[in-house]
């Protein structure tokens, strides 16, 4: 009883204390999650390193230092410098930050953009829905990779992560509104419209907890694909501009000394795996916690 | 002579208690044994373990013989020849049991090939012979046909004949009839009788349905918790009962035959799936005659009457008398109310009209047609009353309910609830409405946010007005459903079928609705909990003067509960009156059609009933017969002359007075009723 009053007062997130009576509350659930908090930690460890690392180095990211090119580790510089003289792990910390924003934020933009589409047009049905899939599937068709590449020097460096979420954002968009269509139709949602819920307060409520799973998982996708795209397009030049480096410029810089001059390359290339597997494993963990019918939960019966 | 005989049958999944325990039985030929039970009671896994066709990961101990050889422990191999040639099964739902890209000659031809070697041409004969036997008009045509050309009866008659193609020594039938309505179960029933009739074979018929059992079966296995409690001659065991769960399993079931309304007893509590090992009798927890010597071990089954009535039951002596055993609940009384007439209406529908429009083609979307799903149907429902819509499925009774419930302008005619016609409403004036207009849904595993716990989603309601629940009123609710107020930290999937649908009702409460439309609140539910929810559905309205609007397609049930009932087909009210009147001197043929294919739970009354069955299925929907829309399933159109045929074939029959009778209200819409306006009986 005081629970439920609990949860209404602040309605739509869970209420961080766990009730006597039920199984625990999300942070709880998150917290017995292998996965989700091997994610976390990788995640949290990789920011720590990208924000706070550069502070400790001796070297900036644009020094250059001209008594050392193209040297191994040493004790002067951890992982030696590039070709140039720049200390290559100042450079990998500046690019692994450059490369952290951008897939997060591209993810964020873009899931949410494909929540919002997706929800719309699945709840709304009718003449709405067929414009907004109709805009998505013609956005789909366009080769987006070339349209970013294109764009991105044209509108300056800022314009990156708009248009990286732009591009990424239709395929989550459909997948949302089908979900949304057939949960539309499950009876309960129907009751709550009966009771007199509007609209919004039925998405909030009933049909965005059981599509969490499924955007946990388009985002943990979406800043994985944002973050090869952003190396990609790095690396054909079309992204980060120098002196400015990211993991995809570093990557092109630093492979075709690879056999000889390994680091840079290196560095580079296991940050971007470290990335890639800290979201993956937060995503996966995410969503078997935010599924209902999923292991621990079920022990509360 | 004994056909089948099963000793001491055991079905266990890999880790987990056995889904059957010890069970065993004979059964002869040309003889029917009808297993019963409810949910999780391990029947299905009985028939499955009979045929050999459980999961690899269960283990079946005991015995099954057939004709004296022994069939468990067989390899799949040597099981298939005897499948399918001295055993047949025909399963619950024959759209999957049947292979959608083939036609259903050649399934049952292929059938017939496989144990008799017979050519194409020959088996494809017998095929047509066989959809013949089973009542497929055309069948040489129909036999080129594949599945998703049959309606679920024409399916299920598929699936008879294809289990009767080699004359098999026995039949299982795993729940034949509960995907069908009632019509066409008693016509489906007909035709598993002429099997019978045709190959002389064992038949194990596996149903929830008591009144199935008791019309078709000789003898009746009762399961409870994987193993038989009860098992007899069927008349016997429907007179004498003498296992208290199957004096509860009976008196439980609505009944509508002569005895009148009784009102059947709850059996509380859910079947234990998992019953403790050496806990003695599963049923203890539930039954009001347990006595100590119920604990330690499993009861054996005793002989309690005569012809093998045998009851695994320590306590007998108490059940005796089958009445004394289950204490009937005090009913709410109904308080003095004025006459319907002089009550205000809660609900008024005019002309109401539903259609459908189909459209073909995605780029250029032509009209293709129309359902009529609801043709103009009107009634009213008056304070603290309730009005069943009746009907078989596809005849618009949930159509109409969706339709009242979005209290929007309809395509045509006129709804309004409390004296306002929701044509002419704003959204705010709308949503306050909705206060007093709640719905109870069908399924209650559906019909609760499985992420939300019981106490939030009885205060919902309160939410979605913006309201803060009054203090105590979720505890307060929950005690009016029945329920523990420690259900409320309970998410639905902790909570069994009956207490889920306890819950929407409480939801449904929560701002005092002056109406309720119920969606078939309890064709989800197990009978015996079935009576329970029933129970409190009477009790709420005679307390709280609710007028429920009932959509049912249980006849028996809509019986029990309703006042007045509307019987809908094709989208129209074919009649309406009050269930007295209704039920006891029905004017439409369809409504005495839809009466007599009720099965009776009671072998004496339901084996004596003269029926006339009604043929066929529903008319494409799309495509009403011209006239009186019921004419092509008709018994009475059939038998007319040509000048009184004819007013059924060009005139679209209208309601009418049935009765001059100003205490009377029964309206039928048919040329020639079948009781005549003061005609009497």
């Amino acid at each position: 009883m005081t629970t439920g009053l609990a949860a209404r007062t602040a309605p739509g997130r869970p209420a961080g204390t766990p009730s006597p009576a039920g199984p625990p509350r999300l942070p709880r659930r998150i917290a017995r999650s292998r996965r989700a908090v091997a994610g976390l930690v990788l995640l949290a460890a990789l920011f720590a390193v990208a924000f706070a690392g550069p502070l400790l180095s001796r070297w900036g990211w644009d020094d250059t230092d001209f008594t050392a090119f193209r040297q191994g580790p040493s004790a002067r510089h951890w992982l030696g410098t590039t070709q140039s003289g720049r200390d290559v792990l100042a450079l990998t910390l500046r690019g692994t930050r450059r490369s952290l924003v951008i897939g997060l934020s591209v993810a964020v933009l873009s899931t949410g953009l494909a929540g919002l589409v997706g929800t719309v047009a699945g709840f709304a049905g009718g003449r709405l829905d067929r414009i907004l899939m109709w805009g998505t599937d013609l956005l789909l068709v366009v080769p987006s990779f070339l349209l970013v590449a294109v764009l991105a020097p044209l509108l300056g460096g800022g314009a990156l992560v708009p248009l990286l979420a732009a591009v990424l954002w239709m395929v989550g968009a459909r997948s949302v509104r089908a979900m949304t269509v057939s949960l539309r139709e499950r009876e309960y949602v129907l009751a709550a419209r009966f009771l007199g819920a509007g609209p919004a307060r039925v998405i909030v409520r009933h049909v965005l907890p059981q599509l969490a799973s499924l955007l946990v998982v388009d985002a943990s996708v979406n800043v994985s694909v944002a973050v090869v795209a952003e190396s990609g397009l790095s690396y054909l030049g079309f992204g980060v501009r120098p002196p400015d480096v990211s993991l995809g410029t570093l990557v092109a810089a630093g492979q075709g000394a690879a056999p000889a001059c390994p680091w840079p390359f290196a560095a580079a290339a296991a940050m971007l795996v470290l990335i890639v597997l800290a979201v993956n494993l937060l995503g996966d963990g995410l969503r078997d916690v935010l599924d209902p019918e999923a292991g621990p939960r079920r022990g509360d019966r | 002579m004994t056909l089948l005989v099963v000793r001491d049958l055991t079905v266990r999944y890999a880790p987990g208690v056995p889904a059957v325990r010890g069970v065993g039985f004979d059964v002869g030929a040309g003889e029917v044994l009808g297993v019963v039970g409810e949910s999780g009671s391990g029947k299905t896994a009985l028939a499955l373990a009979m045929v050999g066709l459980l999961p690899p990961d269960a283990r079946v101990t005991g015995s099954v013989r057939l004709r004296g050889e022994e069939l468990v422990g067989r390899s799949d191999a040597e099981l298939s020849r005897i499948r399918g040639r001295d055993l047949a099964m025909v399963f619950q739902d024959p759209l999957s049991a049947l292979t959608p890209v083939h036609p259903v000659g050649d399934q049952i031809a292929e059938a017939v090939r496989i144990h008799s070697g017979a050519t194409w041409p020959a088996a494809r004969a017998r095929a047509v012979e066989l959809l013949d036997l089973v009542g497929i008009p055309g069948a040489a045509r129909r036999a080129r046909a594949c599945p998703h050309e049959f309606s679920g009866g024409m399916r299920q008659r598929v699936m008879i004949a294809m289990a009767i193609a080699n004359d098999p020594v026995a039949i299982v039938a795993d729940e034949p009839t509960t995907a069908l309505d009632v019509t066409v179960q008693a016509q489906v029933l007909d035709v598993l009788k002429a099997a019978k009739e045709a190959t002389g074979a064992a038949i194990v018929l596996i149903t929830h349905d008591l009144g199935v059992v008791a019309g078709f079966a000789d003898r009746i296995m009762v399961m409870h918790a994987g193993r038989a409690v009860e098992s007899g001659p069927v008349e016997e065991v429907y007179r004498r009962p003498r296992m208290p769960y199957t004096i509860g399993l009976l008196q439980s079931l609505p009944r509508m035959g002569a005895a009148g309304a009784a009102r059947p007893a709850p059996v509380d509590g859910a079947s234990p799936e998992a019953p403790a090992a050496g806990g003695g009798c599963a049923f203890r927890p539930r039954c009001p005659v347990a006595v100590d010597a119920c604990g330690g071990r499993d009861p054996e089954p005793v002989l309690v009457g005569p012809s093998g009535h045998t009851a695994a039951c320590v306590n007998t002596e108490a059940t005796a008398d089958p009445d004394a055993v289950f204490p009937l609940p005090d009913a709410v009384p109904r308080p003095a109310r004025p006459p319907r007439r002089e009550r205000p209406v809660v609900l008024e529908v005019d002309g109401l009209v539903r259609h459908h429009p189909l459209y073909r083609g995605t780029l250029l979307r032509r009209r293709a047609g129309t359902v009529h799903a609801v043709d103009g149907i009107g009634f009213d429902v008056r304070e603290a009353e309730t009005l069943a819509l009746v009907g078989e499925s596809g005849c618009g009774k949930t159509t109409a309910l969706m339709e009242i419930l979005r209290l929007a302008r309809p395509q045509r005619g006129s709804v309004a609830v409390l004296g306002q016609d929701t044509a002419a409403l704003r959204p705010a004036r709308r949503k306050a409405l909705r206060r007093d207009v709640q719905v109870v849904f069908q399924d209650p595993f559906t019909s609760l946010d499985p992420r939300m716990r019981v106490a939030d989603i009885i205060a919902e309601p309160f939410a979605a007005h913006g309201l803060r629940a009054p203090r105590g009123r979720v505890r307060e609710l929950l005690d009016l459903v029945g329920l523990e107020p420690a259900h409320a930290g309970r998410y639905p999937h902790g909570l069994s079928g009956g207490q889920r649908q306890r819950v929407g009702i409480a939801r449904a409460l929560a701002l005092e609705p002056r109406l309720l439309l119920l969606d078939e609140p309890v064709a989800a539910l197990d009978v015996s909990v079935q009576a329970g929810v029933m129970d409190l559905l009477e009790g709420l309205r005679n307390r709280l003067g609710i007028a429920y609007l009932f959509v049912a397609h249980d006849l028996a049930v809509v019986h029990r509960i309703a006042d007045r009932v509307a019987v809908m087909y094709m989208g129209r009210i074919v009649e309406i009156g009050s269930v007295d009147e209704v039920y006891g001197r029905p004017a439409h043929p369809y409504t005495r059609a839809l009466l007599d294919a009720v099965p009776l739970p009671d072998p004496r009354l339901e084996r004596r009933r003269r029926r006339v069955p009604l043929r066929g299925d529903l008319p494409d929907p799309t495509a009403p017969p011209a006239g009186c829309r019921f004419r092509s399933r008709c018994p009475r159109y059939a038998a007319l002359g040509a000048v009184d045929a004819r007013r059924c074939e060009e005139h679209d029959p209208m309601p009418r007075p049935m009765s001059t009778d100003r205490e009377s209200d029964q309206w039928a819409a048919c040329h020639h009723p079948l009781a005549e306006a003061g005609a009497g009986s």
